[in-house]
């Protein structure tokens, strides 16, 4: 893809997360920074490349240890966001 | 120079992972659809990962396996045991993480750029993905070590007053300058040397900027670190090409500057003044002596209190960090419970800034049990405590401090505030008569009329009340 694909990629969805996070309702923003911080650790994509390529020793493990961070905030980041979405529970029906 | 090309299905895949992305933020508008979209997240993770492995790292399977292993691991048991007052810290932590692994991306890239299609044969780095690298790098370190910070500050650590160097504003906009500098010098001389200053002036900046900025910005500054990572994040998917990697850095970079603009606007704050820090400092002795005038105040008991709050109709209860920090949370829920019993009418206010992150006190509250639809935002409930026979103030002060809205000199001057002092009885739950907020100003609602101060701590003083309930 050329630069100027990917920037029309990028100013767009500025925009739409803009729109959406606006739409978050303040009780879950405590949520919302967890489970933002999960999907910002998609920056393991990255990670993977690095981690899998030949060619640099040192980029490879740099790499795999980025996996190693990247993966605690993944699995912690969704996990600890589940964990707090069940807690949130609407009035019982009497 | 041709990238190395990435499948068209591959590219769709991305493409699919952000949109899904996309759609665990909008899960988030009401409670009721929020964990179908954390599920959301969670296939649009899994279909990113899988895609980049079936295209790249099947040789290397083992070991990305293994690290895979161990990091979702250590965050799946540390995110079971966390307790929920300690989510700011982990929250820090997390983001601290987020911008280490930019930063090893983004050298692991700069070392073996040909692995990136970035570079060609002869290994000389494409200028355009010099800068998004720079970039990345440098806010990838800026995240960590500002986020580094911010963990120490709010697991207390680290003292959460501000600590200021002299000049640091000139220190801290020459370090900014030279990274964007030798950012730019970078695109004409690819040495590892200057990679490696501008990795270290970046991790040095993060540390300087948020040492000054004291306990009760910290809310803005978890929200300002969550909209960097997000960029990190964006900028190495420049890096990479990467649809996935540039619609969720945009959208975790946007939402975590509405975040810090939401907190900025209810304490009346402008981001720069907090940005500068030095908020919350101890109060400066000018202050003078008419302040510490002794004013007569009115002591009330655990009984008086419990009788007056079954004998109201409607009760609005406000609870701060303070509540947190006394984990008082689950008996105050079953002194809400006990009031609904006797027919009274609970409801819960939450300031934006109450606790130490946007949306904390929800949290807390919904940990306890209390259903969501008791709980109300700010300016939804403000109108009500005219109609209020009694407001109930459990660990909160700045947010209900009538300085607010009537001195111009207050440090909260400003701040939206709770309109406390319409309802007919003021109830506030306080240590002890000498502390003061974190903003370090006095508060009229202590010495009104109708105000009741319970003095102990909040937990005791509540499960006191509750045994007075119950009788």
């Amino acid at each position: 893809m050329d630069f100027i694909s990917i920037l029309s990629v990028f100013v767009m969805a500025c925009f739409v997360g803009y729109y959406v996070v606006w739409s978050v309702t303040p009780a879950l923003h405590t949520p919302l920074m967890a489970v933002t911080n999960a999907i910002s650790s998609v920056i393991v994509v990255g990670a993977l490349v690095a981690g899998a390529a030949e060619g640099s020793v040192v980029s490879k493990w740099l790499g795999l240890l980025a996996v190693v961070l990247a993966s605690v905030n993944i699995f912690g980041g969704f996990a600890v966001t589940e964990r707090m979405l069940a807690m949130y529970k609407k009035k019982e029906k009497k | 120079m041709e990238h190395i090309t990435t499948p068209p299905w591959a590219m769709l895949a991305y493409l699919v992972a952000g949109v899904l992305f996309i759609m665990a933020l909008r899960g988030l508008s009401s409670p009721a659809t929020s964990r179908a979209g954390n599920r959301y997240g969670m296939i649009g993770m899994t279909i990113a990962m899988v895609t980049t492995l079936a295209t790249h790292g099947l040789a290397s399977l083992p070991e990305i396996a293994g690290a895979i292993a161990v990091g979702g691991g250590l965050g799946f048991v540390t995110a079971r045991k966390i307790k929920m007052t300690d989510m700011p810290q982990l929250v820090a932590a997390f983001h601290s993480l987020v911008g280490m692994a930019a930063v090893l991306v983004g050298l692991a890239a700069y070392l073996n750029p040909i692995a990136f299609g970035i570079a060609g044969p002869d290994g000389v780095i494409e200028v355009q993905s010099r800068i998004e690298m720079g970039l990345g790098i440098a806010i990838g370190a800026i995240t960590f070590s500002g986020s580094v910070i911010a963990f120490l500050k709010l697991n207390g650590n680290m003292s959460g007053s501000p600590i200021m160097l002299p000049g640091r504003h000139a220190i801290n906009l020459g370090t900014l300058l030279g990274i964007i500098g030798l950012v730019g010098y970078f695109t004409v001389d690819q040495s590892p040397w200057v990679i490696a200053v501008i990795t270290a002036l970046s991790f040095a900046i993060g540390f300087l900027l948020i040492i000054p900025i004291g306990g009760a910005d910290m809310p803005v500054v978890v929200s300002m670190l969550n909209s960097y990572s997000g960029w990190a994040a964006a900028a190495m998917g420049f890096t990479l090409h990467n649809t996935a990697m540039i619609i969720t850095g945009a959208l975790v970079g946007s939402s975590g500057a509405i975040l810090s603009y939401i907190m900025c606007k209810a304490m009346n704050r402008s981001f720069i003044s907090v940005i500068a820090g030095g908020f919350g400092a101890a109060p400066e002795a000018s202050s003078g002596g008419a302040a510490k005038v002794q004013r007569p105040w009115k002591r009330g008991a655990a009984e008086d209190a419990a009788y007056l709050m079954k004998e109201a109709e409607n009760v609005i209860i406000i609870p701060g960090y303070g509540m947190a920090v006394a984990q008082a949370q689950h008996v105050l829920r079953e002194m809400g419970d006990l009031l609904k019993k006797s027919g009274v009418n609970v409801k819960y206010a939450i300031h934006p800034v109450a606790g130490r992150m946007p949306g904390h006190m929800n949290v807390l509250l919904a940990e306890a049990n209390v259903p969501y639809d008791e709980v109300f935002e700010l300016e939804d409930i403000n109108g009500e405590f005219a109609q209020a026979d009694v407001a109930f103030i459990i660990g909160a002060n700045d947010v209900v401090n009538p300085a607010a809205k009537t001195d111009k000199s207050s440090p909260i001057y400003g701040m939206p505030v709770f309109d406390v002092d319409k309802a007919k009885t003021v109830m506030f739950i306080k240590r002890s008569m000498g502390g003061v907020g974190y903003a370090g100003v006095d508060n009229d609602v202590f010495y009104m009329d109708q105000t009741m101060m319970l003095l102990a701590d909040a937990k005791k003083m509540v499960e006191d009340i509750n045994k007075a309930l119950a009788h």
